[in-house]
């Protein structure tokens, strides 16, 4: 009973949060339900005993919004409507709907056809951390350091973007040119 | 789920808020009193005995002031961001073992409202969403040095849960567990058991960034004082702003709580000198969060970046791997 009462407190919850995100025109209306959506999301996990990955949800998703934060802040004065451009709504109602209709296809076909089996069962007396590292490690041991290693491709690509005097590079250079952006760089 | 279960954790759960609301508003007069006394003064004298009223004096105050709502601010953001800090610091509270259980009428209690096995991850998510309190209440009231207030919190936010994050997955690696109840029993063998011992580096960076989740005084450059008004609080007024201070002292208490119960040893093996013990260290912490603010100066932002992102991030990660190497041979 408390399940499905928590199941249909927080679906709605989530829903309105989200609904709120695509409507307001108010950048921090639609940032802070974005944060609060994402949290509510964690109840989820916590309902269906993935306590970890429900934490996780939290932890990853606070700090991914509060970045977004941090742009709003850059870039729109927060505290006043944005005037958005408005295209052509049809075309925008359209393809939303369509592209929310066929996810929920996808979803819902492996429940149609009732072959829904869980390739890797929960072990007993596992905490569901130990089965997340299990599983993370062995069958999807790939994807994990591929994304691994394209997180690390982005955060250099990001220094670079952001670091000063970037595309100068020290090895290519003689000696001269060196001392020459050493003394540039005491006069500037 | 039986009803003796459910009316049990509400027991707890509003005994937890009556007795942190009450600490955090005493927690104030310790403050005062103990920077009064680093700075050779006398602190609160006059309400009550030694100033002891002085709390109910300023709750009173606080109750009644007018709440004003200014023109140009994001309402509804503006009303909710003290709510956040408040709730947030007592939602993380539901995965701390405050005392180890014992058993009263026959009845066992134990003194943590929720046992999930990943409670330290859990108490450091969402004393991470509570940093989300100081971020909104200064970029929805219409005020510049608020907002970089909210600028600043952002910084100290993304930079420190890094660091917070990191340190603690070294003892995370030797205990293999997530519960603070595990933790502590991973220590009851006394004091050479104490994880500080064998993790001395994360017991130092795990407190350094305890006081940047707090916006403690080091790393108080969330509300700086150095601008003489109260950074994202400066528009606030009444309960409105009581509620981001109760929010501070609940989580200086909650974090002072984790802290030995990570790495010293916690209640022990449970005897009452064990609970005893705690809450002494417990105090010894609180202590230590008044006296870094009357000894220490803040640090610059761009010294607070640069701490953290040269200084502790590496160490941190070095940390766990020396961890790790050791464990594995």
């Amino acid at each position: 009973m408390f399940e499905a009462v928590a199941f249909y407190l927080f679906a709605f919850l989530t829903i309105a949060m989200f609904f709120i995100v695509v409507t307001t025109s108010q950048a921090l209306f639609a940032l802070s339900a974005l944060a609060a959506g994402m949290i509510f999301i964690s109840a989820f996990f916590f309902i269906l005993g993935a306590d970890f990955l429900g934490a996780v949800q939290i932890i990853v998703y606070t700090g991914a919004v509060m970045a977004l934060y941090a742009f709003g802040m850059m870039f729109f004065d927060t505290t006043r409507d944005v005037k958005e451009k408005q295209g052509n709504k049809y075309i925008i109602v359209g393809l939303s709907t369509l592209a929310a209709v066929l996810v929920v296809v996808i979803f819902a076909m492996p429940m149609v056809s009732g072959n829904i089996v869980a390739l890797y069962p929960g072990i007993d007396g596992v905490g569901n951390t130990q089965e997340i590292g299990l599983v993370l490690f062995t069958k999807y041991l790939i994807p994990f350091e591929l994304a691994a290693i394209m997180l690390l491709v982005a955060m250099v690509a990001g220094i670079v973007l952001a670091g000063k005097k970037m595309d100068l590079s020290i090895t290519l250079m003689n000696e001269a040119e060196i001392e020459e952006e050493k003394n540039k760089k005491v006069l500037s | 789920m039986d009803t003796a279960y459910l009316i049990e954790t509400i027991i707890k759960v509003v005994a937890i808020l009556l007795i942190f609301s009450a600490l955090a508003g005493i927690g104030t007069y310790f403050e005062r009193k103990i920077l009064a006394f680093m700075q050779r003064r006398l602190g609160p004298m006059y309400v009550g005995p030694y100033g002891l009223l002085q709390v109910a004096a300023d709750g009173i105050k606080l109750f009644t002031k007018e709440d004003i709502i200014p023109t140009n601010v994001v309402g509804p953001i503006f009303r909710l961001a003290p709510v956040i800090t408040a709730a947030t610091a007592f939602m993380a509270a539901a995965a701390i073992p405050f005392f180890p259980q014992f058993t009263i009428f026959g009845y066992t209690v134990h003194p943590i409202v929720a046992d999930i096995n990943i409670g330290i991850l859990y108490i450091l998510g969402v004393m991470a969403v509570g940093l989300f309190g100081p971020l909104l209440g200064g970029m929805a009231s219409a005020n510049k040095f608020a907002l970089l207030s909210a600028a600043r919190t952002a910084a100290v936010f993304i930079s420190y849960e890094v660091v917070s994050g990191l340190s603690i997955l070294a003892p995370i690696m030797m205990v293999g567990s997530l519960s603070l109840i595990d933790f502590n029993n991973y220590q009851t063998g006394g004091i050479s058991h104490w994880i500080i011992w064998t993790q001395p580096v994360a017991f130092v960076l795990f407190w350094i960034s305890a006081f940047a989740e707090t916006g403690r005084t080091p790393f108080h450059l969330i509300a700086n004082d150095h601008e003489i008004i109260d950074g994202f609080g400066t528009e606030y007024s009444g309960m409105r702003w009581g509620l981001f201070f109760i929010g501070e002292y609940a989580n200086m208490f909650f974090i002072s709580f984790v802290i030995p119960l990570i790495f010293l040893g916690g209640y022990g093996d449970g005897s009452l000198l064990g609970a005893l013990g705690l809450i002494g260290k417990v105090a010894f912490f609180f202590f230590f969060f008044l006296w870094t603010r009357a000894a220490w100066p803040d640090v610059r932002p761009d010294q607070l970046m640069w701490l953290c992102w040269k200084v502790l991030m590496p160490l941190a990660v070095i940390n766990v791997v020396i961890t790790a190497l050791v464990m594995m041979f």
